[in-house]
């Protein structure tokens, strides 16, 4: 990640080269994290040994290190000394770390899955200007996509489709896949139609029903499967084969985008604020269906437990490096979510470049007139909502094999608020920022606040304002002050600030009057020749 | 249950439902006031009605063993919680929305759900010092009561609901006449005041009701005043209604009201109790849903149960932004360019 490129202009005034402060610094932080994390060494360290296992300490540690990872995107550095501290540090250190104490890999792979739902979120509300607050419904999606096959639940699914088969055999499943074919089919030739001549009442009410049709052929469809599978419920009474693995990584890209699409298709006429309250309430929506269909989601009490993929030839490695059997498949899901980081961050590159990407800050910045200009608004918008749900699907699906557990309180408005307020803190619209954001987010709740509330614990504070305790009251406050503050957020998108700054850029011409409500009206360029100017001065680059 | 004894029963959910209503109304007219002023959805609100409960709370307390009339006790919980949220939603509005009030529209929206985190968790360690996290509501005892409870104390209107059939404790009572009294209040307040006709003014058009010699910022700071009392009262209201509170409580009633704020045309004043009273009905028929499902012998039915109420909410806000988004008393808006 630290290869890309940037996407700013260089500064005005070169800052000196600093190659060899970016090695020094990567070799001490490296150095110190290998040292914090071995725990037969620091035994032999006496008292530094014991500092080092303070839990501030060490997750300060771990934010230095991480810290070098942004040193090598941020300075001006010799490329290889770049490469070398992006790459070394998360290839070689952080795995070496890791297989001393595990829980620095699951940190980090946590990091990570933030790290893409807030990338997907940024595209939603940093791109497209939709504030989703319903965004970790897609997770879940993607989470119980896999956690429902890969566990014992799915033996659990099939023995009771075998125990109330209905009327269920070959004959429905062939009048399900019929229905599905036809509905699709018509659905396609309507589109298609509709695409020359403007929609009629016909058109629109038979792609209604069509979708009807396209629903309840997949629900006969499936039941059918399941009750014909039913058959098969000892010998998958622990899941499907974990070989699965790699299929259900698209299949819950798929789903999640399905979703994205149902959902979006009836909301994403609304804008602004209603869109942030409905999509509220469909993300609660999905998280009582998954507390209340217990058939399928246990409940309340969660799925457990969840398989991971098994690659033999990476075990064999593995256990070659030194990693004992119960890391492998923490190793494995490490460097999983790091190519799968790789891949999310190339593709929002490229989209942002792209015309949809101009499309989406189009509607951003102004809906109407980017219909006036042609941009299909619903399609636009819906291509945003399913991109940002299938990287949040696959992160599910991985998250869900990671944790070996998932119940509906992983999926709750406070996680959606929690990706938010990653993209808010990096910057909405610019993507190292927002990978920024999610480390420093994911830092804040998984270690710094639980080590200063585990740091204080014998100092006498009262429990109930123990840092460990107070994220909602943290989460808070980085919303409103960075809103205050600086809106355009830790490492801003260049844009972005240019339009949140817009009006101090005419301060001078504004004027303020002594009641407020004069200046208090939506800014507006009373001489058409001012504002460009402004604008230009700022793009001369102060920041 | 038979269909003979089903009447009754249904008549008594929809009365449960009107008073839980009532309760929702008062929530929505909070947040359609500052909606119809400002155009931001004061997701704050919720934790400010919370607020409100919380004082109540505080209230019954403290005058728990005072020698007080219970009617007394109750309008001294309705004054202090009035003024505390009163007090605590002009604050927000002048420190966390006045200054973004030229901001583009997501930047105060997402410090208003800053706000609502924040206050949750004041909340929490405020109660939290004093070993309190869910707040148990304990009301006079002659609250508590059934309104009517024997025929021979009946009498007018009690009998009348009696011989319908109808089972109202005295709380009920009390929330639907408060609720009934704040909302006479609100109306004469904002329609016959030059308070009200000033605030309308801004709410119209900020700019010209600048010229013309309003203060908009201090009618701004006015409604979110009288928003943030509507939510005190609708704290307590709650607190009476449900008997605990905590920190968190804000929330899915604050949704509810928002829905229907909405379902009745946010920024209406009587749309916002025309909905509450609506939600408040079909949230109790979602609660008893099962019940019809075994009178009329339908499984599916029967399966959806309480567990499914607040998805029905949000299904009706669905349904009612594809189909109707001004909501039932809502004007149009045309977007100009």
């Amino acid at each position: 990640m630290t290869a890309m490129p940037s996407t700013r202009p260089a500064p005005p005034a070169p800052a000196p080269e600093r190659t060899i402060m970016l090695v020094l610094i990567f070799l001490v932080t490296s150095g110190i994290l290998l040292v914090s994390h071995n725990g037969p060494l620091l035994d032999t360290l006496g008292p530094l040994g014991t500092f080092l296992k303070n839990p501030i300490v060490e997750a300060l540690m771990v934010s230095l290190f991480l810290a070098n990872v942004l040193f090598a995107h941020l300075w001006r550095a010799a490329p290889w000394a770049k490469a070398l501290v992006g790459l070394g540090s998360l290839l070689i250190v952080l795995p070496l770390a890791g297989r001393e104490d595990t829980s620095l890999l699951d940190l980090s792979i946590q990091i990570m899955i933030f790290a893409a739902l807030a990338l997907g979120l940024n595209i939603v509300v940093g791109l497209a200007g939709l504030l989703d607050l319903g965004y970790v419904a897609f997770f879940a999606v993607g989470a119980y996509t896999w956690g429902i096959f890969a566990s014992p639940r799915f033996g659990e699914v099939l023995k009771y489709y075998g125990s109330h088969p209905g009327a269920t055999n070959a004959g429905t499943l062939a009048i399900g896949l019929f229905l599905v074919v036809v509905t699709a089919a018509s659905m396609l030739y309507i589109n298609r139609l509709t695409a020359r001549t403007a929609p009629t009442p016909t058109t629109t009410w038979s792609f209604r029903l069509a979708s009807f049709g396209l629903i309840a052929g997949l629900v006969l469809a499936v039941r059918a499967i399941a009750v014909l599978m039913s058959g098969q419920a000892g010998a998958l009474a622990n899941g499907i084969n974990p070989g699965f693995f790699w299929l259900f990584l698209a299949l819950s890209i798929m789903a999640a985008a399905i979703v994205g699409v149902l959902i979006g298709l009836p909301v994403l006429r609304l804008k602004g604020d209603y869109l942030a309250i409905i999509t509220l309430g469909l993300g609660e929506v999905i998280r009582v269906l998954a507390n209340n269909l217990s058939l399928y989601t246990a409940g309340s009490q969660g799925i457990t437990p969840i398989k991971s993929a098994s690659v033999p030839w990476f075990d064999k490695l593995a256990g070659a490096l030194g990693f004992s059997d119960d890391q492998f498949y923490l190793l494995f899901l490490y460097f999983l979510v790091l190519i799968v980081i790789a891949v999310i961050l190339t593709v929002n590159v490229r989209l942002d470049r792209s015309r949809i990407g101009r499309a989406w800050i189009a509607i951003r910045d102004d809906e109407v007139a980017a219909q006036a200009m042609g941009v299909p608004l619903v399609q636009t918008k819906l291509i945003a909502f399913a991109t940002g749900a299938s990287f949040a699907g696959v992160m599910g699906m991985i998250f869900a094999a990671k944790q070996t557990f998932i119940s509906p309180e992983s999926f709750n408005l406070f996680q959606s608020i929690g990706v938010l307020s990653m993209v808010i803190l990096g910057g909405m619209g610019s993507f190292p920022g927002v990978i920024l954001g999610a480390a420093v987010v994911t830092l804040l709740n998984l270690r710094i606040l639980p080590g200063l509330g585990e740091a204080t614990a014998n100092l006498g504070i009262p429990q109930q304002v123990n840092p460990g305790q107070l994220q909602r009251l943290i989460f808070g406050i980085i919303l409103v002050a960075m809103m205050l503050l600086r809106p355009e957020g830790l490492l801003p998108n260049r844009r972005r600030t240019l339009e949140l700054h817009h009006d101090e850029n005419q301060e001078d011409d504004s004027g303020h009057g002594s009641g407020g409500a004069l200046t208090a009206g939506p800014v507006e360029v009373l001489s058409p020749g001012l504002a460009p100017a402004a604008e230009g001065e700022r793009s001369g680059g102060t920041k | 249950m038979d269909l003979a004894t089903l009447l009754p029963f249904l008549v008594n959910v929809i009365v449960g439902g009107l008073v839980l209503g009532a309760v929702y109304a008062i929530i929505a007219l909070g947040y359609t006031m500052v909606y119809g002023v400002l155009q931001l959805i004061n997701f704050a609100h919720s934790e400010v009605f919370v607020t409100g409960a919380v004082v109540g709370f505080e209230v019954f307390r403290v005058l728990r063993d005072v020698a007080l009339d219970g009617y007394v006790k109750l309008l001294i919980a309705l004054l202090a919680a009035m003024i505390v949220s009163g007090a605590l939603n002009v604050v927000i509005e002048r420190l966390a929305y006045r200054p973004l009030r030229n901001a583009p529209k997501l930047v105060p929206l997402i410090t208003a759900i800053g706000v609502s985190l924040i206050l949750q968790d004041v909340l929490r360690v405020i109660e939290g010092f004093q070993g309190r996290f869910d707040l148990t509501y304990t009301l006079p005892t002659a609250f508590t009561t059934k309104f009517c409870a024997a025929a021979s104390s009946c009498a007018g209107l009690g009998n009348a609901l009696r011989t319908v059939g109808i089972d109202l404790q005295l709380k009920d009572v009390i929330l639907l006449i408060v609720a009934g009294l704040s909302l006479a209040v609100l109306n004469y307040l904002v329609n016959h005041t030059r308070l009200g006709t000033a605030i309308r003014a801004v709410a119209q058009d900020r700019v010209t009701s600048g010229l013309m010699g309003i203060d908009a910022n201090r009618m701004i700071s006015a409604t979110f005043a009288i928003g943030g009392a509507l939510g005190g009262i609708s704290g307590v209201l709650f607190g009476m209604k449900f008997g605990t509170v905590n920190a968190y409580s804000g929330f899915d009633p604050g949704i509810i009201a928002f829905t229907a704020a909405v379902l009745g045309g946010i920024g209406s004043i009587p749309g916002a109790v025309l909905g509450g009273l609506t939600l408040g009905v079909i949230q109790n028929l979602i609660g008893v849903t099962n019940v019809l499902g075994s009178v009329l012998g339908s499984a599916n039915l029967g399966a959806i149960d309480a567990s499914y109420q607040r998805i029905g909410a949000f299904i009706v806000l669905v349904l009612i932004l594809i189909f109707k988004p001004t909501g039932l008393l809502g004007k149009s808006n045309v977007e100009k360019v």
